[in-house]
């Protein structure tokens, strides 16, 4: 079983996390940037955050062969903060950079006039730098955050159909269905979707346009729920394919828009092109160790 | 920190593993541009090959910054999806002698790019810059844990700039995070009689061999180098690479 997390926060992972997504079939994920618990007091501090997701964490991944993209925003918790909207005059040098797959996450948290702005400026970026979207719903009054956040999508430059309309439940996807966006599902421990609700609305909407992530992060979360969903789903009766369709396809195509997608891991075996020059065979099997942040 | 098959070791003597290094190893440091661009066109396919040509066209007649981002600039940023990561690294060095960028402009190019971008920086330092101007970019890629970074840190640039004792610490990062050696540039002059580095070697050596773990094949390499006899005992492994 292939398995795209096309939204999980691996900054704030373990090595272990990485070992087990590989064991339970993760080969890709995308890295949208977002806030970190601990507000940010500076610009500079994003774009610190921006080169790492750029650099050190695909880096990271590719140690354990996870092909690792990302995306770039300023988020929407950060973009009511006045210390850190600089940030949208730095975004259009970052957009342009080969591992950023869509605009995100952008949207809403709680629909502030500068939350307005904010979106509205990053869905035009979005469209000038010919990239996708990556849309957070906000959790508190979800319904109207969903209703306002499709409501400027159709104001923006943006096509429906390059949205990805993420944290999704039974309340709000019938009509980001209709509006024929992307349907993001954040399938979590405790809270947003579990994997019996998530099976359930697979059974009543099928797997057309939905993607499921585990959207782990700092706080409690669990990087394996796509596994968790994808077998749920099988011992359910869904078939393989349609597995491989809702965790493996619908996210390769929905982030293939951007023309960036690159699912090839870089070598880590010392085998690939320009790699190989006397690398002696490992003492043991390979030992991915990208995370070694002790030494030096 | 965690590995699948983790062996008893102290956390500084870990190695972060193989490097990740896509593209052309030292190839494009240690190849004349002109070299480089014509081995790069013979692997290219059309589109990507019409598009480095019009990018390096771009590049000479527009070098320098204009506007909210010169199309260079644009054009390095996106070598990797238009040549292919493969041949990202030539790409990219091509553009920025084509852009005829001098220490002040790489800089600039090292401190807002991506991982490959500054991997590239690295790579074109020996065509473009004489002096030492840019030996922070080396000092700072040497910081890093990012092997693909320190081993592009090694290539002719640093060889000729960085200090003795800047040097010998790179190269024993290098042994530490699986860094093959045969990616430093001038490792044979810069090693020979140095009796320093013998010595840094051979406590590494003890190091290891104190902690049961197998001395790495390098180790004994760049220690003949410098001449000094060989302290510890042969690694009765058979591959010896500790990453």
């Amino acid at each position: 079983m292939r398995i795209f997390d096309p939204h999980i926060h691996m900054t704030s992972r373990t090595t272990d996390d990485y070992e087990a997504m590989y064991a339970a079939g993760v080969r890709a994920v995308v890295e949208p940037a977002f806030w970190l618990g601990q507000p940010r007091t500076s610009p500079a501090s994003v774009l610190d955050y921006f080169d790492s997701l750029l650099g050190w964490e695909p880096f990271r991944a590719a140690q354990y062969g996870i092909a690792h993209h990302c995306t770039l925003a300023l988020n929407p918790k950060e973009a009511g903060d006045p210390r850190c909207t600089p940030v949208l005059d730095e975004l259009p040098r970052y957009l342009v950079k080969d591992n950023v797959v869509a605009v995100g996450e952008i949207g809403y948290d709680s629909m502030t006039p500068a939350e307005d702005a904010a979106f509205a400026a990053q869905l035009q970026l979005a469209a000038d730098h010919g990239l996708p979207v990556l849309v957070h719903t906000p959790h508190r009054d979800k319904l109207a955050g969903l209703r306002r956040t499709l409501d400027v999508v159709r104001e923006s430059a943006l096509p429906m159909d390059r949205v990805l309309v993420d944290h999704l439940n039974e309340t709000t996807v019938k009509e980001a269905s209709d509006s024929g966006c992307w349907l993001g599902f954040s399938v979590y421990p405790d809270t947003k979707m579990d994997e019996e609700r998530m099976v359930a609305i697979l059974r009543a909407h099928g797997p057309d346009r939905v993607l499921v992530n585990s959207a782990a992060d700092w706080g409690r979360s669990d990087p394996l729920k796509t596994r968790k969903v994808a077998d749920l789903m099988l011992a359910e009766g869904f078939t393989e394919d349609d597995v491989d369709r809702v965790l493996w396809r619908n996210p390769v195509a929905f982030y293939g828009l951007s023309g960036r997608l690159n699912l090839d891991v870089p070598a880590t075996d010392g085998t690939h092109d320009g790699n190989s020059i006397l690398r002696g065979a490992p003492r043991d099997e390979p030992r991915p160790a990208g995370a070694s942040a002790t030494e030096a | 920190m965690t590995r699948p098959h983790a062996t008893p070791a102290t956390p500084e003597a870990e190695t972060t593993g193989r490097p990740v290094a896509p593209g052309d190893g030292t190839t494009p440091a240690l190849t004349p541009p002109a070299e480089l661009h014509a081995r790069l066109t013979e692997r290219l396919g059309g589109a990507a090959r019409a598009w480095l040509d019009q990018a390096l066209d771009e590049a000479s007649a527009r070098p320098g910054t204009h506007g909210p981002i010169s199309v260079w600039e644009l054009r390095l940023a996106e070598a990797g999806r238009r040549c292919g990561p493969a041949h990202a690294d030539a790409a990219r060095v091509l553009i920025l002698h084509a852009a005829r960028a001098d220490a002040d402009v790489l800089t600039r190019v090292y401190q807002q790019g991506t991982a490959d971008e500054r991997r590239a920086v690295l790579h074109a330092l020996p065509h473009l810059v004489t002096g030492a101007a840019a030996l922070p970019l080396v000092e700072d890629a040497l910081r890093t844990n990012d092997t693909r970074l320190v081993a592009a840190a090694l290539g002719p640039y640093g060889a000729c700039h960085l200090d003795a004792h800047a040097w010998r610490h790179a190269v024993l990062k290098c042994l530490f995070t699986g860094v093959p050696l045969d990616q430093v540039a001038e490792l044979a002059r810069r090693a020979t009689a140095d009796a320093e580095l013998a010595r840094m070697l051979g406590d590494y050596a003890e190091e290891r061999t104190a902690a049961g773990r197998p001395v790495p094949e390098d180790l004994h390499r760049v220690l003949a180098l410098t001449g000094s006899a060989t302290p510890a005992r042969v690694t009765d492994d058979p591959h010896g690479k500790e990453s």
